[in-house]
């Protein structure tokens, strides 16, 4: 599908590459990025991106701690997490290069825009000369791009500001990446003219100039290399590059459809889960009640409130609203009403470090809660899985008349890969407890087989009835303190999760099934484990893996699965809760091989840790 | 639809407040409101946080949800957006609503959900026997504060008025009349309404408003508002709250020559309201009414007003259609 293009250029065929754009927190990187990403999946490729950007909305211009990030990683199938290391680096200015240039190996690209390389800027990201003259940069291929000057001889008559002009050299640098991969420009032009249609001359301005910089790589004798890059092995039908977040909210809405009833998300604004909520509020509808609540218990105490009341009911958050709503999750528990909580895990405690990523609210999830109050916890393992599992949650939630907490990361959340849109038929059914007749309905009367309750709401005739926080009698369900009743409906509602075991597929085991040692990760580490795996078995390392999706209650099969190895290492982004939960579960031995630097576990990184237990075993 | 009682309300449960409680008139006050509004049981949804008042639910037999500490607002936020046509009421007390509760209360006003918030105010949490909450009068000893009460206490009628709740109002648990007609009034008004019902604990303020019920006392320590009547009170019918000038002062006069120039109370007039609502014994009587009453759409019709137009989509594929490519 090569563009023609009017001079001689090399072409390399590659099966993947991973491209970080870097910049100031204001240089529109997140939107570049993800636009690249988009032109790659539509291109027919694979991909995973991951972005990666400070917490403040503007930090100082120019300085090290205000560098944002995106990287994408396209090519063939293999592609199954963003990668740790890139072959083209797109900076904006000197702190984007101080601080990404750790990811690049010798010969990768770096393709710089040296207007921002001002004796002001190199001063500030700590270079005493300019790298893109000073020869430091010999290991790699240097393209610099003198991207201000270019876009203002470009917009020059538009009679746009010199502030309207700059704000442009993102699209730019954009249109040259375009060449040089020779990517489907249109699709970012006609994003743009949706993006800007209330003020059509910036729309223009901005497409102008990406398509200059197209024209710029073509016409300019620097560019003379352009890459071919495999595509995936993705099979036939309509897709869209995903991200978590946004699967989220619609596997909710699906949901909905496919039970009958309305859909209602109750939230608080909370980095990196804020996504879901403006999903959300763009779908709003007769159907699709959204609310944004004062905070985070209200959030969760509003969606409870319409679970009664018969809505497909959720609410999504990240760590510290996740602690806040503890005591409402608990009330759910005891209500035995179904709610969906998406908790997209940040690196902790307190407020951590709110845009990185981390697995460590497992233990919250499981067992943060006082008295014995047992819910079902899931772990999504890539972006667009975010949608089967919310999916899932929902599907259990309702069947089970219980809170269901999927765990996703800042990693899967905010990063994005191709999803097939599935068509309704192709999803799950929902099963609900059969309502019997108004004049036999008591509220906590129950399914001999599952132990769940009925769900009569407001305002079903013949079925008023009152429920709470307070204990209450087995069937009747009225107030009670009596000490038998307590352990029955104690007993009723832990029995009743781990009935849902019974609804959990077999245990996947990857790998060589064969080997001695497992490897064992859970939700957002799959892409990186599973490379990681397969990398190993190549070597001669023997290993299996298992990516655990169920985290409460935990498989029926996982312990004899286990015990089946010699050597079983737990690696997670905690200090080793999952390690902990099934060593207590099956008093099997387990290393626990763990990291906690709000970075995603790389591929490489896995890989390392697979050689030495190896090694060790 | 033959017509509904009082009775028919009844869940017949046995009810677990103490033997004098004031909490047992003011059920019998929601049950007659219950009765003469003419929504059938099944519409009718009644939300509690935690303290004596909210065992409520459980005594009438409607949907009820018995939630936690300070979270019944939110609880009946969800349930009356996610279905308007419900007549959802929140029995709450001074420290559910003010105190733990109190976030919510704000943005329930400030939002203007149609949620009719019943609170009983008897000015100590009783449930846990006895210490001093947001309304406690300073000096008053408790538990907590047996030198007397050093907090300033919250004044619900104010706030509740300045955040401008379209339904203001506040009664006495003893008279089961005036407090049902507030309530009937209050379900009838449109979005947000706030009562406060002040009742006694018949173990730890027992005396607590017997100025206002004892025949000697209450004709001179309670004022009635009405609309379109002066503020006339005192057992000889001799005294009236005037305002001049936004300041309130009382005047006394011969009960049989009225005076023509008496202020009028008007319930849609905000700053009298604001005024009234300031008003305390000793230096005044406690008004007791409606305050404040007027037009104001709610939360739950403004929403789906918004997206009347809005057609849901029937799939994934259908949300998407404008952003997805195609793998042949």
């Amino acid at each position: 599908m090569n563009k023609k293009t009017n001079k001689s250029v090399n072409i390399t065929n590659k099966k993947m590459s991973v491209i970080r754009f870097a910049g100031d927190s204001g240089d529109g990187i997140q939107l570049v990025g993800t636009q690249f990403a988009n032109a790659t999946a539509i291109a027919g490729n694979e991909l995973s991106t991951l972005p990666d950007y400070p917490a403040e909305i503007r930090a100082p211009q120019g300085s090290l701690g205000g560098v944002s990030g995106f990287q994408v990683a396209f090519g063939n199938e293999s592609v199954m997490s963003p990668g740790s290391r890139a072959d083209f680096l797109v900076v904006m200015n000197p702190a984007a290069l101080k601080v990404n240039i750790k990811y690049l190996d010798r010969g990768s690209v770096v393709v710089a825009n040296s207007s921002n390389f001002t004796p002001d800027n190199l001063k500030k990201a700590g270079y005493d000369s300019n790298p893109l003259e000073d020869g430091s940069l010999s290991n790699y291929r240097v393209l610099s791009v003198d991207a201000n000057y270019l876009v203002e001889e470009t917009l020059k008559d538009t009679g746009l500001t010199k502030s309207e002009i700059l704000k442009t050299k993102n699209f730019f640098m954009l249109g040259v990446l375009y060449w040089i991969f020779d990517l489907p420009i249109e699709v970012t032009a006609k994003w743009i003219d949706e993006k800007f249609k209330k003020n059509p001359k910036i729309a223009d301005a901005n497409k102008k100039v990406l398509y200059a910089g197209y024209n710029y790589a073509e016409n300019t004798e620097m560019f003379d290399a352009r890459f071919n890059i495999e595509k995936g092995n993705l099979s036939k039908g309509k897709y869209h590059n995903v991200t978590g977040n946004e699967a989220s909210c619609y596997a909710l809405i699906a949901a909905s459809k496919k039970l009958g009833r309305k859909v209602f998300y109750g939230s608080y604004p909370i980095t990196p889960a804020t996504e879901i909520l403006h999903t959300f509020s763009k779908l709003k509808s007769k159907d699709i009640v959204v609310f944004q609540a004062e905070d985070e218990i209200a959030a969760i105490c509003a969606s409870i409130g319409a679970a009664y009341s018969g809505c497909l009911s959720s609410t999504g958050t990240s760590g510290p609203g996740l602690s806040l709503k503890t005591e409402a999750l608990g009330l759910a528990v005891i209500s035995e009403l179904p709610l969906v909580v998406v908790d997209v895990q940040r690196s902790g405690p307190s407020t951590g470090i709110p845009t990185k990523t981390e697995q460590s609210d497992l233990f919250i999830s499981a067992f943060g809660r006082h008295g014995d109050s047992p819910l079902v916890v899931l772990a999504a393992r890539s972006p667009a899985d975010c949608f089967y599992t919310v999916y899932e949650a929902s599907r259990l939630a309702v069947k089970y008349m219980t809170p269901v907490i999927v765990l996703t990361s800042a990693y899967i959340a905010q990063g994005s890969e191709p999803f097939k849109i599935p068509s309704n038929s192709e999803l799950k059914n929902f099963e609900i407890e059969k309502l019997p007749s108004a004049d036999l309905f008591k509220p906590y009367m129950r399914n001999p087989e599952t132990f769940v309750r009925p769900w009569a709401y407001p305002p079903m005739k013949g079925y008023e009835h009152r429920i709470g926080g307070l204990e209450k009698t087995n069937i009747a369900g009225n107030v009670s303190h009596e000490p038998e009743n307590h352990q029955i409906m104690t007993d009723y509602r832990i029995g009743k999760i781990k009935k849902v075991q019974s609804d959990i597929p077999p245990t996947e085991i990857y790998g060589n099934k064969d080997a001695d040692m497992v490897v064992v990760g859970w939700g957002s580490t799959y892409g990186a484990m599973m490379s990681a795996v397969q990398l190993a078995n190549s070597k001669g390392i023997d290993t299996a893996f298992i990516n655990m999706k169920y985290l409460n209650p935990l498989p029926a099969d996982l312990g004899d699965k286990l015990n089946k190895y010699k050597k079983i290492v737990v690696i997670e982004e905690n200090k080793g809760q999952m390690a902990f939960v099934l060593k207590g579960n099956y008093l099997v031995d387990i290393v626990s091989r763990t990291k906690v630097t709000g970075q995603p576990f790389t591929t490489e990184e896995i890989l390392n840790i697979i050689e030495e237990e190896f090694r060790n075993r | 639809m033959t017509k509904l009682t009082p009775n028919d309300f009844s869940s017949n449960l046995p009810i677990k407040w103490c033997p004098g409680c004031g909490d047992y008139a003011i059920l019998n006050s929601v049950k007659k409101s219950m009765a003469e509004l003419g929504i059938d049981h099944e519409k009718y949804v009644v939300v509690s946080g935690i303290g004596c008042s909210s065992r409520f639910p459980y005594y009438v037999n409607t949907y009820g949800y018995h939630t936690i500490h300070g979270r019944a607002i939110p609880v009946a936020t969800g349930i009356k957006l996610s279905n308007p046509d419900l007549m959802v009421f929140v029995v709450t007390g001074d420290g559910d609503c003010l105190s733990i509760g109190g976030n919510h209360f704000i943005h329930g006003i400030r939002r203007n959900i149609g949620l009719k918030v019943l609170m009983f105010n008897n000015r100590i949490y009783a449930l846990t026997k006895g210490q001093a909450s947001p309304t406690t009068l300073p000096g008053a000893k408790t538990k907590t504060t047996p030198y007397g009460s050093t907090d300033y206490p919250f004044n619900p009628m104010l706030f509740a008025v300045g955040m401008r709740a379209p339904f203001v109002a506040r009664s006495i648990d003893t008279d089961i009349n005036g407090t049902s007609s507030i309530i009937t009034e209050a379900a009838k008004n449109e979005g947000f309404a706030f009562v406060e019902i002040l009742q006694k604990c018949v173990v730890f303020t027992d005396k607590e408003f017997d100025v206002f019920k004892n025949p000697e006392t209450k004709d001179d320590m309670i004022v009635r508002i009405e609309d379109k009547k002066p503020m006339i009170f005192g057992k000889n019918r001799n005294k009236a709250i005037v305002v001049e000038n936004n300041t309130p002062k009382i005047v006394e006069f011969d009960p049989s020559i009225v005076p023509s120039n008496l202020t009028i109370y008007d319930s849609s007039d905000v700053n009298l309201a604001y005024i009234i609502s300031s008003l305390m014994p000793p230096e005044f009587p406690l008004p007791l009414g409606i305050f404040l009453r007027f037009a104001k759409t709610s939360y739950e019709n403004l929403f789906y007003n918004s997206v009347k137009d809005v057609a849901t989509p029937s799939s994934v594929e259908e949300i998407l259609k404008e952003s997805t490519y195609e793998i042949k």
